[in-house]
């Protein structure tokens, strides 16, 4: 019996991967385990492995061909069985196959069901699994397109499924101009075509941005005592040791911060509101493919030292595209830290399915008005809190604020 | 306007048009001598005359093509089908092979001005061959238009516009509304061909409905509106063909959903054409598939609780309605 090889879900987010590179070809004997190819995902490039062996009969999806989770790849079976029932059947992606990726790598496999048995990986924007085809009515597609919201991500009422007007969330006003076409040919300019990353950046900063009320808490917190307590951890340092990031400070406060307020590790889940049961926070890492959010699990079981090797570890890999599903995934928050460009303060877009990300801007020399009213040199950062107003209310997101502002203000709490 | 049944309305149409133009005769079963089966000629006899007013013997088939001839050759006969059930009787031969095609097999030299009536529908304990509704069957034939009127000033309306009209018109009555009584406008009322009804407004469904059972659809939309508070929109397209798709269409655009409602049998019912031509014109405007209610597919049962199952009912529209608001 001939087996079908079919794209596997390798991330909670992956519509399409590309086949980047076959590493058997028609003919090979493969066993269990074995890695048939390099797909490219929306976020890393991944094994795609079999657990079944026999010889690699076809090869129906060339190199460079992008392929939707279900679609046939490829057929492995006997030498010289009969898989033209198989070929003639196409791309129709069986259930089985597309609900459970029973032939994807061992890894991949396991990470998926482990992030999801942790932060129920990514509920919001995928609340329902559509499968392949989205079914809709013709009104809730018209809406839909008009108001630049993919279907897939929408959670039908409609009987078996069915997508229907009402089910379609309204959008700002200003969807439509970002969803307006680009005029193209004007003058002499360039075209770039977007990467498997860019597309998952455009598309889910969108949706996130359409969908998600967002709200901003500001805050300027004194940085005094912060500086100096780095200072003296840094000063101790020995030759070649570990030396503590302001950023690695405001990871390790806001797991602290998180921990007080579970209501913030939190993520909207259509019907419910799910909390986190781990503080695992997602540090922006800018390279220069694109934005990756890799995330730090157990934040707050971590010391400053393990927080600052974690990142380092964590923003090498994204440089080197390496970063694997497990370590993109499963965040209930997010730091980007703008402060090494000079940005004061900055507005950051919440990173789903999460309910809240911290943008933290730069450490300044400021006159600021201590506590007996006089104004003195200072040393000042700009926080801002973007919360998802579905989970989090302005009191819930200002004591978070509060928090942080003075975790970060006496660090030395953090040792209690 | 006066409160007068259904049937004097149609008698009054007759009249008029009689005492207007004096090439118009009726002619059928019963009509003269007793005043028709149903009343509906009512005193046409001593007005007009044995001459304009004819009654016929039991031939269907001869008597329409008395009609067919007389209109070929510059009369406007109004020929009567007691219930539209004769017509089967021979008069369906006349009515598709001749009437229908007069026009066009005579490459437009020979008009066929005729208007063939009568009572059709269900009763009410009638059984199985006095209890059918043929407004698909004649619908489907190219060369007739095909007129329903639901309440009185409509019958008086359409009647006297069919009985100007220069082809054949196939004007069916319904049975059940004979005896009810309408506001009917005096004198000169003309309703046009292929212009529907809208007989109340509403935004959220758009229910067709014609006929009689264009009533149970209102008092259905009574319940649905008090109890269910969705707003219904009930269109009577009154004329089948020409049929007026531009009125139906304005209306589901702004509804998104449409049920289509009708006496006659579910399968190749009027009510599959309608749901068609909302698809064609319509598709991106619904968020439902349109929901048919129709008669069920068995022959009428002379049993009056069956009957009542196997005819369209409230509850059966109301059904539709929750179906196409996914209440």
């Amino acid at each position: 019996m001939a087996i079908e090889v079919r794209m596997v879900s390798l991330s909670p987010t992956m519509e399409l991967g590309t086949i980047n590179r076959w590493l058997k070809k028609e003919g090979d004997k493969v066993s269990a385990g074995d890695t048939l190819a390099e797909v490219e995902t929306d976020k890393a490039t991944m094994p795609l492995e079999t657990f079944d062996g026999g010889v690699l009969l076809k090869i129906i999806a060339p190199e460079g061909s992008k392929n939707k989770v279900g679609e046939l790849l490829g057929v492995i079976g006997k030498e010289g069985e009969d898989i033209s029932a198989i070929l003639a059947k196409g791309g129709a992606a069986t259930p089985a196959a597309a609900a459970v990726p029973a032939k994807a790598a061992p890894t991949a496999a396991a990470s998926v069901a482990a992030s999801s048995a942790a932060v129920a990986a990514a509920p919001a924007q995928a609340a329902f699994d559509h499968g392949a085809r989205v079914k809709a009515t013709p009104l809730a597609k018209k809406i839909a397109k008009e108001r630049g919201i993919d279907l897939h991500q929408v959670a039908p009422s409609g009987p078996g499924g069915r997508v229907i007007a009402r089910d379609v969330p309204a959008t700002a006003p200003t969807a439509a101009a970002l969803a307006a076409p680009v005029p193209v040919g004007t003058g002499v300019g360039e075209d770039i075509p977007l990467s498997g990353l860019r597309q998952t950046i455009a598309k889910r900063l969108l949706q996130s941005k359409q969908t998600i009320p967002h709200f901003y808490l500001y805050s300027e917190v004194s940085m005094d005592r912060a500086v100096a307590f780095r200072d003296e951890l840094n000063a101790s340092v020995e030759e070649g040791g570990v030396k503590i990031s302001f950023n690695d400070l405001v990871i390790k406060v806001s797991a602290a911060a998180l921990a007080k307020h579970p209501e913030v590790n939190a993520a909207f889940n259509q019907t419910s509101i799910r909390r986190h049961g781990e503080i695992n926070i997602a540090v922006a890492v800018a390279t220069e493919a694109g934005l990756y959010t890799p995330v730090l699990r157990n934040v707050d079981k971590m010391s400053l030292k393990q927080i600052n090797g974690g990142v380092k570890q964590l923003a090498g890999k994204a440089r080197d595209k390496k970063l694997t599903v497990a370590e993109l995934s499963g965040s209930g928050f997010t730091i980007s830290n703008l402060g090494m460009f000079g940005v004061d303060h900055f507005f950051a877009i919440i990173n789903p399915p999460e309910a809240a990300i911290l943008a933290v801007g730069a450490i300044q020399n400021k006159p600021v008005v201590n506590a007996a009213g006089q104004v003195v040199a200072g040393k000042t950062m700009g926080i801002t809190l973007s919360c998802d107003h579905r989970v989090i209310d302005g009191a819930v997101g200002a004591k978070f604020l509060q928090t942080l502002k003075d975790l970060l203000e006496h660090p030395a709490k953090l040792l209690l | 306007m006066a409160l007068i049944e259904y049937r004097e309305a149609l008698g009054q149409a007759i009249a008029e048009e009689m005492e207007r133009d004096d090439r118009v005769f009726l002619m059928g079963e019963e009509v003269a001598e007793y005043n028709g089966a149903y009343k509906v000629s009512k005193g046409l006899l001593a007005k007009f005359g044995p001459k304009r007013v004819i009654d016929t013997p039991i031939s269907e088939c001869g008597f329409t093509g008395i009609g067919v001839g007389a209109a070929m050759h510059g009369l406007k006969p109004i020929v009567e089908m007691m219930t539209w059930n004769f017509a089967l009787v021979g008069a369906i031969d006349q009515i598709i092979s001749n009437a229908a095609k007069t026009l066009y097999m005579s490459g437009g030299q020979f008009k066929c001005p005729m208007v063939i009536r009568g009572a059709g529908g269900a009763g009410g304990k009638l059984a199985s061959q006095h209890s059918q509704s043929f407004e698909a069957l004649f619908t489907h034939i190219p060369g007739l238009k095909v007129a329903m009127p639901a309440t009185g000033a409509d019958a008086k309306g359409l009647l006297k516009t069919a009985i100007r009209d220069e082809d054949p018109i196939i004007f069916i009555e319904s049975e059940a509304l004979y005896g009810k009584k309408f506001e009917v406008p005096d004198g000169e009322h003309l309703v046009p061909f292929g212009v529907a009804d809208v007989v109340k407004e509403g935004s959220d469904v758009t229910i067709i409905a014609h006929s009689r059972i264009r009533h149970t659809a209102a008092a259905a939309i009574e319940r649905i509106e008090s109890e269910l508070g969705i707003s219904c929109e009930l269109i009577d397209p009154r004329t089948l063909r020409p049929f007026d798709i531009e009125t139906v269409a304005k209306s589901v655009a702004k509804t998104n959903r449409c049920v289509v409602v009708e006496e006659g049998w579910h399968w190749c019912g009027v009510g599959a054409q309608i749901a068609e031509s909302v698809y064609t014109y319509c598709f991106d405007d619904l968020d439902a598939p349109v929901v048919r209610v129709a008669g069920l597919d068995v022959p009428m049962p002379y049993n009056p609780k069956l009957e009542a199952a196997v005819l369209p009912s409230i509850d059966r529209i109301i059904a539709a309605v929750k179906k196409v608001t996914y209440k």
